[in-house]
């Protein structure tokens, strides 16, 4: 049950997990690819976003906005989804390399990669984490928006396949060692109180954000322990 | 018009990914405050998760969604390998969609 942990077989345990989180990833750029033609955009349409963009949220929030005659809000919305992207890569620094590997490998940061990146403890382990995650999703993202736009609405629903409870439950499964030491999961879990309150009265991406303010609770902690 | 906010969008995005990286690279941060970082980058992802749980739009998910995330938690908080997780929080909101419950 532990064989994360275990060094020798890190690899295959590593890779059974991309397989794992890469066919959920097929699915749901099948639905995101069926979706763009049923939406009657032109086909190199989700080619383009699942490329240039590649982010799955930011691609259906704005998909709809495109397809609806209003691309100034499909790039407003799809850009304050993906804002949490600055603290992620502050967060994980050059953990892709410098250099080439810097320019190229921080396209494919996804919540995906940083989660299983972070999940890591030895920088060289984080290094080829993030690589894996990152070539594993872009490719198998791509991969499923092709046949989501070959197949259309022959895909089905994502959600009758259970796969918008899969990413949550799997994002989840990633953060849960951090969340042992205390203080990280004060703030997460009060972050995330934050994140669905607001999510109801804010534009999408902003409630995510929010979370930041769980930080507010070290305040607290500082106190207390110098007290 | 199309590819053109397709372009910025995605030009914007990189912007914000490789911001982040770089911005990290050229500050010199405090013992306390690089401690700090992967904390924010914890509620963001825990967030992340919670809202897609139990928020559709500005509503709530139902049934079916939180109930297969909920199981997959608990296997996760068990230490079910990271493909169980995911696998049986898929099977879970599929099976009770299947029963009619969502």
């Amino acid at each position: 049950m532990r064989t994360i942990q275990r060094t020798q077989t890190f690899d295959r345990a590593q890779v059974r997990d991309a397989v794992a989180i890469a066919a959920a990833m097929v699915a749901v750029g099948a639905s995101f690819g069926a979706i763009a033609i049923a939406y009657g955009l032109p086909t190199w349409v989700p080619f383009a976003m699942s490329t240039i963009v590649f982010a799955g949220g930011a691609q259906f929030l704005a998909i709809g906005l495109l397809a609806a005659g209003n691309p100034i809000a499909a790039v407003f919305a799809g850009l304050l989804l993906n804002a949490r992207h600055i603290p992620f890569g502050l967060a994980i620094g050059s953990t892709m390399g410098t250099g080439w590997r810097r320019v190229v490998g921080t396209h494919v940061m996804t919540d995906e990669v940083v989660a299983f990146t972070l999940a890591e403890d030895d920088p060289a382990r984080r290094r080829r984490t993030y690589w894996l995650m990152g070539i594993t999703l872009f490719t198998s993202w791509n991969v499923g928006t092709l046949l989501g736009v070959l197949l259309g609405s022959a895909v089905g629903d994502y959600e009758a396949l259970g796969l918008d409870a899969a990413f949550p439950a799997a994002l989840i499964a990633l953060i849960l060692p951090s969340l042992r030491d205390r203080a990280t999961r004060i703030v997460a879990l009060t972050g995330t109180a934050v994140a669905v309150v607001a999510t109801p009265f804010l534009p999408a991406g902003l409630p995510v954000l929010c979370a930041l303010l769980g930080l507010l609770t070290l305040i607290r902690f500082g106190r207390r322990r110098e007290a | 018009m199309l590819l053109a906010a397709i372009l910025v969008l995605g030009v914007g995005t990189y912007t914000m990914r490789l911001g982040g990286v770089l911005l990290r690279e050229r500050l010199t941060l405090s013992p306390g405050l690089q401690r700090l970082l992967p904390m924010a980058a914890a509620a963001l992802l825990a967030a992340l998760a919670g809202t897609a749980t139990l928020m559709a739009g500005s509503g709530f998910a139902g049934v079916a969604r939180p109930a297969g995330v909920a199981v997959g938690a608990l296997l996760a908080w068990r230490r079910a390998p990271f493909v169980v997780v995911v696998v049986a929080a898929a099977a879970v909101a599929a099976l009770l969609r299947l029963a009619g419950v969502d």
